[in-house]
């Protein structure tokens, strides 16, 4: 059984954020949306968990989009087209339940844009409204939003300095069209963990509950290591086997924040000894 | 009964302060001399108790007596009939409650040293002799076997169908062979070559291995049999879910599950970073809490990693501890502070969210539980905290869950382990087969190799079966359509 994920498409959506189109059919084959998978680039490297953002079981891809945040996504961004990765495996985590029918509002912040999309494509093949609210810092920093637009009902571009589109965070935004009546029945957001809380809360402050893709430290992805163990409503779950995808306002965010920088320190050294991003 | 030196031939160990910094392996081995004198020890009874005491009955009383003659080739190919692992055996097996139980010098004096001869013997021959290699199997049968998990299970089974001319798949989902030998237990105990060696003979029987395929995810089992043609499956996944306590501040930052600590260090090498780029949180203080082989483990690494106080955290006493004599006894020399009687009740953090501190009451023990162990109970304001900046729980794994809910018709039992035969591993669906601790929970590697003994012979019975009435099957068929020839039946008749 051949495993070999080999890079067939690389494309730089910006400095520091690139999108792979991965040939890896045995991964492919069972994906489903709100998946993820893990992967390794050196002999000597981490594992770490990437989300899926598009697979396609005919073509045998998965396409990813990583970007540059430390070591190690670091090296997965310098590699070029034609080269494999050293492992490549799931998917991994549940798929996320999507309804049959109602009006969704997906929002991605950042380089979580990509995560959203294969949502948006199982909900509008079931005929599902889908709404979708997009954002960065700055206009060239949005990404993905031509693809996400294929497959959306409408689309909201947010820059937090007004440069594209709506000039405010994403939350002002969906803020503004839950007031204004938008009559969203279901809501998933991907992004930073600062940004999925917002969320959270706003939908939460309308009545309505905001699904979020949780991205805490791994180690297997398998449900062995419980190192991504997460609060949910007071019980403590793997977001590997469990997730990645939990209803927001349920999760424990101060935790999951604070887990998260457990080797800030070590990935300081890390990034200054191979050199600055690298 | 004749006079027998009433202690064990002593085995050389690097001296506890040099080893509480080095990740080589702490017990040299008997040298030639040595394990002359411990085989002679052996009474060489006519009836040998002793291998009774193995879950894959090695012939003790043979292999001994050819290692007492100075024979080891001998000796190691008497092993071999029976145990494919025998250096990972000699080093891990928990013999003190085995076939060093049964032997009947003990307990007037101490027990033949089986463990360490087993040992001596496979090192030996891993220095020596050909390696274990084995003949190229009698016939070549075209019935593929799908192992799932390279564990001690796993590996049994693989080695055994190999040998018996099948083509084996293993599917592993990590990065590395060798399931728990891989990732838990550490260099210093297994040396990692050892794993890679057992590997190494099996890729020789040419068993096809593949990686980074999660049974459950990336391919399902139903999958596994419909669409890649797989005759046989055998499920060896192990018990990898971490049990934690529930109880409050265990996500603090500093706070690991035995499993996650010792992957870092031993799958991950986060004992070399930043060589290696998997990091880990170096304690100064740390608490272990559990007492069994696993706890033995964590709390040897983190000396290793440089804790300056490495506590066992224990609510039952030194008697109920699960843990070898041998790894215990080790860890006390290295300097393992043991806190009996004592019972964690919540985890104190700092403003940044990192563990500083545990909470415990002391406890005594009361009527003995389920377990037929003496249940721990609270002294009631015994309360204290304890300092530690690295608490590592080791308290047990449940079954991982991801071949379990995703394959149809497989039974599984209120824990989450697989219903299977005892005798045979053959769980609820046809021609899936299970054995390790995901049938019988966390247990030991010895027990698991012999589950999956006694599976392989299982699958190979089944198969032939399968085999026969096919034969039949197509003898049926051919002699049909021989007779439509004949008859000059049309097509139409002989699709009916």
């Amino acid at each position: 059984m051949d495993t070999t994920a080999r890079i067939i498409e690389k494309r730089d959506l910006t400095d520091i954020t690139k999108l792979f189109v991965v040939h890896a059919p045995l991964v492919a084959r069972n994906a489903a949306p709100g998946q993820f998978v893990i992967l390794r680039v050196t002999e000597t490297g981490e594992r770490i968990p990437i989300s899926i953002t598009d697979f396609s079981r005919a073509a045998g891809t998965i396409t990813i989009v990583v970007q540059e945040v430390g070591h190690t996504s670091a090296l997965v961004c310098a590699m070029q087209e034609g080269e494999t990765f050293l492992d490549f495996a799931g998917p991994l985590g549940l798929e996320v339940p999507l309804p049959e029918e109602g009006h969704a509002v997906l929002i991605g912040g950042g380089f979580g844009t990509g995560a959203v999309f294969p949502l948006a494509r199982k909900m509008r093949s079931r005929g599902v409204r889908v709404s979708s609210i997009v954002g960065a810092r700055t206009r060239d920093l949005v990404i993905l939003a031509d693809l996400l637009a294929t497959e959306s009902d409408e689309l909201h571009v947010c820059t937090d300095d007004g440069s594209l589109g709506y000039h405010g965070f994403v939350t002002g935004r969906l803020e503004e069209l839950l007031d204004a009546g938008a009559g969203f029945t279901h809501c998933y957001a991907v992004g930073p963990m600062p940004m999925m809380r917002a969320v959270a809360t706003t939908a939460w402050s309308r009545g309505l509950a905001a699904m979020v893709s949780l991205d805490p430290l791994m180690v297997d992805g398998t449900g062995m290591c419980g190192g991504c163990r997460v609060t949910i409503a007071g019980k403590s779950l793997f977001a590997c086997v469990d997730g990645p995808f939990f209803d927001g306002h349920q999760v424990d965010f101060d935790e999951a924040d604070a887990r998260l920088s457990t080797y800030k320190e070590q990935e300081k050294l890390a990034c200054l000894l191979t050199g600055p991003g690298r | 009964m004749p006079i027998v030196y009433p202690h064990k031939t002593a085995m050389p160990c690097r001296d506890p302060e040099e080893r509480r910094h080095s990740w080589d392996e702490v017990a040299e081995g008997y040298n030639v001399e040595r394990a002359i004198a411990e085989a002679r020890r052996c009474l060489s009874c006519q009836d040998p108790v002793c291998e009774q005491g193995c879950p894959v009955n090695v012939p003790i009383r043979d292999f001994v007596r050819h290692v007492a003659l100075g024979d080891f080739e001998g000796a190691a190919a008497t092993i071999r009939r029976r145990n494919l692992l025998p250096a990972i055996c000699g080093r891990v097996c928990p013999v003190e409650h085995q076939c060093e139980l049964r032997c009947v010098l003990f307990p007037h004096q101490e027990p033949v040293g089986i463990g360490r001869l087993e040992r001596f013997v496979a090192d030996w021959e891993r220095q020596h002799g050909n390696g274990g290699e084995t003949a190229a199997p009698e016939v070549w049968r075209d019935q593929k076997i799908a192992v799932v998990g390279l564990g001690p299970a796993g590996l049994t089974v693989a080695s055994d169908l190999a040998q018996l001319g099948y083509p084996v798949t293993i599917f592993e989902a990590l990065h590395a062979f060798g399931g728990v030998l891989r990732y838990g237990i550490p260099q210093y105990r297994l040396p990692k070559e050892i794993v890679d060696e057992d590997v190494a003979h099996l890729k020789a029987l040419g068993v096809e291995f593949v990686r980074d395929v999660i049974i459950g995810k990336t391919v399902t089992i139903d999958q596994l049999v419909d669409e890649f043609g797989y005759s046989a499956v055998f499920v060896g996944t192990g018990a990898g879910s971490p049990v934690f306590m529930n109880i409050p501040g265990e996500n603090l930052k500093g706070i690991y599950s035995a499993n996650e600590f010792l992957t870092r260090v031993n799958l991950m090498h986060a004992y070399a970073f930043p060589e290696y780029d998997t990091p880990i949180h170096r304690p100064r203080r740390a608490a272990v809490i559990g007492a069994g082989d696993t706890a033995m483990d964590a709390v040897r690494c983190s000396i290793r990693l440089g804790a300056q106080e490495a506590h066992i955290v224990y609510r039952r006493s030194e008697k109920e501890k699960g843990a070898r004599a041998e790894d215990y006894e080790r860890a006390r020399d290295e300097g393992v502070i043991f806190d009996w009687l004592t019972l964690p009740k919540r985890f104190i953090g700092d403003e940044n969210g990192w563990v500083r501190g545990i909470e415990c009451i002391r406890t005594e023990l009361g009527e003995p539980d389920q377990s037929g162990r003496r249940r721990p109970v609270p002294v009631p304001g015994s309360e204290f905290t304890m300092e530690a900046d690295v608490v590592v729980i080791a308290l047990g794994t449940n079954p991982n869950p991801l071949v379990p809910r995703t394959t149809y018709g497989l039974d599984v039992d209120d824990h989450g382990c697989i219903v299977a035969d005892r005798q045979t591993g053959a769980t609820s669906r046809e021609g899936v087969y299970a054995g390790g601790d995901i049938v019988t929970g966390a247990a030991t590697v010895i027990l698991a190799m012999g589950a999956g003994r006694k599976a392989a012979t299982a699958m190979h019975e089944y198969l032939q079966q399968r085999a026969a009435e096919k034969g039949a099957h197509d003898e049926h068929h051919d002699a049909l359509e021989s007779a439509d020839l004949r008859d000059g039946g049309s097509q139409a008749e002989r699709d009916v």
